[in-house]
């Protein structure tokens, strides 16, 4: 039977159960320091200078490292380059590091590090996008305080508003959203012979780690190696700051010679790591009497926080991402990401997309309350078809099952019987339902072309087992497991034979970063074209061995080789290849290399291509609402997602299930509190609230599997779009329940009495 | 502040002696002192659960026990779960149903489940919510840990493959 499809179990579970699984904090050195981080106590200001005098006495301490002592270049290499590992001359957020304490023990770094005075001149802090957008704000930077901006034009939105039947016109907000994996972020960095420097750590991005150590020590790429140890979570947020802490701990440990462990206490990651940026989003949508959209001008800010990092990027997936999977041919998007002095914002699954979606989802089911419509019949009058063109103009040409995911969902939920218009609602305790339908882009695109392709390499071992190395990572949505699957159908040999390792610079070429739910499909086509190669060496053995006249003939096949005329007929057992390739002395080695689909985008226009295929997805979410005391109870989500094909389908569940709960999260209590002078308030677990056990409504997950072309056996990729829409769909429900229309999240009881 | 104490433990049926300073945590105890890194700090406040040990019977938060305090405790701990490299009851139904995704608050997951079983061998759906209320996953959505916890006490309906495609 073919590994691909079915539910086998993850090859790094045994270790997991039994705690034997090591995490970096798991890992030790002989000689090991230990590193804690100084970090700023104001929001803005200028760095003068610090007194370390009594932290350097402190008992233990070894060296307190500022960023004079930086031999490379100060600039964590991203979009933009322009956030430091460590301030010199200005700190701009509260929580930026300043400098690092280096002791022979964790707590005698961490109690010196409070010991470090900063002389700073404050300045007035910008501290929200409304902020940065006025007049008379600080310049953070030269110019405004934009760094990066984005436009898509598409028809003529000016005059189709003038010809529609109604305008909407709305403005929604949604909050930070901090991603809280269990394992905090951390590196251990260990120096060795001739200038080597080996980094493990935590990680979603080895090869950002790579650009960053390299970078801040000023060493040749090939002195450098980054080993991603067993990550207890990433959801983005170790896909640009493990950088930073990588380059820190990389940097005493080139300063001191010794290995140096740099892991982060929860309060200082949720201070100091990324965040879902919070965002404001003005919608105008024109429709014509049958409630088709004709006309739809929309602009999205995000708040960037104070460096740029991932801005950029994550503020292109949201422009494409701004009006949903609806058909408009009149559209002008405009899109701001602002600076502030707040910590950076970055990747959180959906990657400035769901803030969008909150917004253009809501919207939609604004106009099908006004317009009196069924929201499941206004989406399915608008919603993208096969054929259909995108706000950027692209044909969506295959692999579209958005129509089949609402017929899923809505059928499973009951939608026909349950929903109905809230002034039908009674009682004090309201039942309500809504839904949300979206699309997202799979992988890079346009907007990060050039780091569109992956490698993979593959041994076939003496013994038959096969060792798989791949550029992303395994964070725990499985990818080792769904990557080991197709690397086994691709070579034909046992799932159990095989294993994909965690992901380490030194076995596989820069393979764009683990994000943009490309990991599947990426690396899997990888390990396609690295177990084809490998397999075309057996064909001819085993065309040998059954008589067949040319390799065309056969096939290895399930840990078997085969006449493709007879597959019932005489098989040859892998292993007694393995023996023949060694004795034959054939390479049993490959390397596959996978370029992603062409895309082509004016960037001008922000018409074209913007991604190489989408996945799809419909969630209907069921609440219950206390009208009294304005508690949310949900109910039930029934989500129905298209990711091509289910390489693993109870681990595809597991995603759906997980990305659903955060969704939930997000929309009903998640957000992050700052004061008048920009410090964080909530950066614990007992004030950053989030979804427990306690919370979790029942979660149904449903398979659509609309094959893409160009997928490993037909996956797209989608493990971000599990949260993506739930936030809306759960807002709509509240509305369904209680005609109350909330458009700033989190949905909390206080908005709804 | 740095006078030693000596604490006497028993471990997943090891006995252990230390010394170890007054605010020594039962965690760091466990990792650093007796080198059992199965059991994982994840806010070091006693609010998410992955440093869940059982402490005479009880379910724990390592990190707000000092270790002297534990002097004379018999500990369980999830490097004891399996026996001879074969898997516990429990720990076969979390690999089974994909339990497991990052796998940090696991160990910590698997304790409270275990003490919980102890209790209530067929526990219900609120039981198993209660009892791991306070053991914080932020990858599986929790409803794969409820089913594995389901059918490690045998009360789960097998699910198909053709189900998952509805």
């Amino acid at each position: 039977m073919p590994a691909v499809g079915q539910s086998v179990p993850r090859k790094d579970a045994w270790d997991k159960v039994t705690g034997k699984t090591q995490y970096v904090d798991d890992l030790s050195a002989p000689g090991l320091l230990y590193a804690a981080t100084v970090r700023s106590p104001v929001a803005y200001g200028k760095l003068h200078g610090l007194d370390t005098a009594a932290a350097a006495a402190f008992p233990g301490v070894v060296r307190i490292l500022t960023a004079k002592d930086i031999p490379g270049r100060n600039i964590n290499p991203l979009v933009l380059d322009d956030q430091v590992f460590l301030a010199e001359t200005e700190v701009r957020y509260w929580g930026e590091p300043i400098a690092l304490v280096v002791a022979e023990t964790s707590e005698a770094a961490y109690a010196a590090a409070e010991l470090v005075k900063a002389d700073i001149t404050p300045m007035t802090p910008v501290l929200s996008i409304r902020d940065a957008l006025k007049l008379d704000a600080p310049r953070l930077y030269k110019g405004d305080n934009v760094f990066s901006s984005y436009t898509i034009k598409r028809g003529d939105a000016a005059a189709a508003f003038a010809k529609a039947a109604k305008i909407y016109e709305r403005e929604y907000e949604t909050p930070y959203q901090e991603h809280a994996y269990l394992e905090t972020n951390g590196m251990m960095a260990i120096p060795g012979a001739e200038d080597q420097m080996t980094v493990y750590g935590s990680m979603q991005c080895p090869f950002y780690v790579h650009d960053a150590v390299s970078q801040i020590l000023g060493l040749p790429r090939n002195k450098v190696r980054i080993v991603q140890t067993a990550t207890g979570g990433g959801f983005g947020g170790k896909e640009d700051f493990p950088s930073v802490v990588a380059g820190q701990a990389a940097l005493a440990a080139r300063v001191l010679g010794r290995p140096v462990k740099l892991i982060f206490k929860r309060e200082e990651d949720i201070i100091a790591s990324s965040k879902r940026h919070p965002s404001l989003v003005r919608m105008k949508v024109g429709v014509d009497r049958d409630g088709k959209l004709v006309a739809a001008d929309i602009t999205y800010y995000i708040d960037a926080g104070a460096y740029a990092t991932l801005s950029p990027i994550v503020l292109w997936r949201g422009t494409v991402h701004a009006l949903g999977p609806y058909v408009c041919d009149h559209v002008l998007i405009r899109s701001y990401a602002m600076a502030t002095n707040k910590v950076p914002c970055g990747a959180y699954r959906g990657f400035g997309s769901p803030q969008v979606i909150f917004a253009s989802e809501s919207l939609i089911d604004e106009i099908a309350a006004d317009l009196q419509i069924d929201p499941v019949e206004l989406r399915r009058r608008n919603g993208l078809t096969l054929g259909a063109k995108t706000v950027t103009g692209q044909t969506i040409d295959q692999s579209c099952g958005l129509s089949e995911t609402i017929d899923k969902a809505t059928a499973a939920a009951e939608w026909a019987k349950k929903w109905k218009p809230p002034t039908a609602r009674t009682g004090k305790v309201r039942p309500g339902i809504g839904i949300s339908t979206i699309y997202y882009g799979v992988g890079l695109g346009a907007g990060g072309k050039h780091l569109d392709r992956a490698g993979a390499s593959m041994t076939i071992m003496k013994d038959g087992t096969v060792f798989c190395a791949v550029g992303n990572t395994e964070m725990g949505q499985g990818a080792r497991t769904v990557l080991s699957q197709i690397a086994a159908d691709a070579l034909g040999a046992p799932y159990e034979m095989v294993n994909v390792i965690e992901a380490d610079t030194a076995y596989v070429p820069d393979s764009g970063p683990t994000v943009a739910s490309r990991t599947t499909f990426m690396s899997g086509n990888a390990l396609v074209a690295a177990g084809r190669e490998l397999k075309g060496r057996l064909l001819p053995v085993i065309a040998e061995k059954l008589g067949a006249t040319s390799p065309d003939e056969v096939d290895l096949v399930d840990g078997f080789g085969i006449r493709k005329s007879e597959p019932a007929g005489t098989k040859i057992p892998y292993l007694d290849l393995v023996k023949e390739m060694y004795q034959r002395r054939l390479l049993p080695s490959s390397f596959g290399w996978y370029v992603a689909p062409n895309t082509e985008f004016d960037k001008e226009t922000g018409q074209g291509d913007a991604y190489f295929v989408y996945s799809w997805c419909t969630n209907v979410a069921e609440v219950e609402v206390d009208t009294e005391t304005g508690e949310v109870r949900v109910v039930r989500i029934t989500s129905a997602h298209d990711m091509g094909r289910a390489i693993n389908p109870q681990q595809v569940e597991g995603q759906i299930e997980g990305g659903t709960l955060q969704g939930m999260g997000y929309c009903t209590m998640e957000e992050i509190r700052h004061d008048a002078q920009g410090k964080l308030l909530n950066n614990a677990f007992a004030t950053y609230i989030l979804p427990t056990m306690e919370d979790v409504p029942e979660l149904r997950p449903i398979i659509v599997e609309h094959p893409y072309s160009e997928g490993p056996y037909g996956a797209k990729g989608f493990g971000e779009v599990p949260l993506m829409g739930i936030a809306p769909a759960i807002a709509n429900a509240v509305y369904n329940a209680t005609g109350r229309r909330i458009r700033i999240l989190p949905i909390k009881p206080e908005k709804l009495v | 502040m740095n006078t030693k104490h000596t604490v006497a433990v028993t471990v997943n049926g090891k006995k252990y002696t230390r010394e170890v300073v007054g605010h020594r945590t039962l965690l760091r105890f466990l990792r650093e002192d007796l080198g059992l890194t199965g059991t994982k700090e994840g806010c070091g406040a006693g609010e998410c659960g992955a440093c869940t040990v059982i402490l005479n019977g009880k379910t724990v938060n390592s990190c707000l026990v000092l270790a002297p305090e534990a002097d004379g405790a018999t500990i369980e701990t999830v490097e004891g779960e399996a026996k001879n490299g074969k898997l516990s009851n429990l720990q076969e139904a979390f690999h089974r149903n994909h339990g497991v995704q990052c796998g940090f608050c696991t160990p910590g997951m698997l304790m409270s489940v275990k003490a919980l079983l102890k209790e209530h061998p067929k526990p219900t759906v609120d039981q198993i919510k209660e009892a791991i209320e306070g053991n914080f996953c932020r990858c599986t959505g929790y409803q794969q840990i409820i089913e594995s916890v389901l059918d490690a006490t045998g009360q789960l309906k097998p699910k198909t493959e053709e189900m998952r495609r509805v």
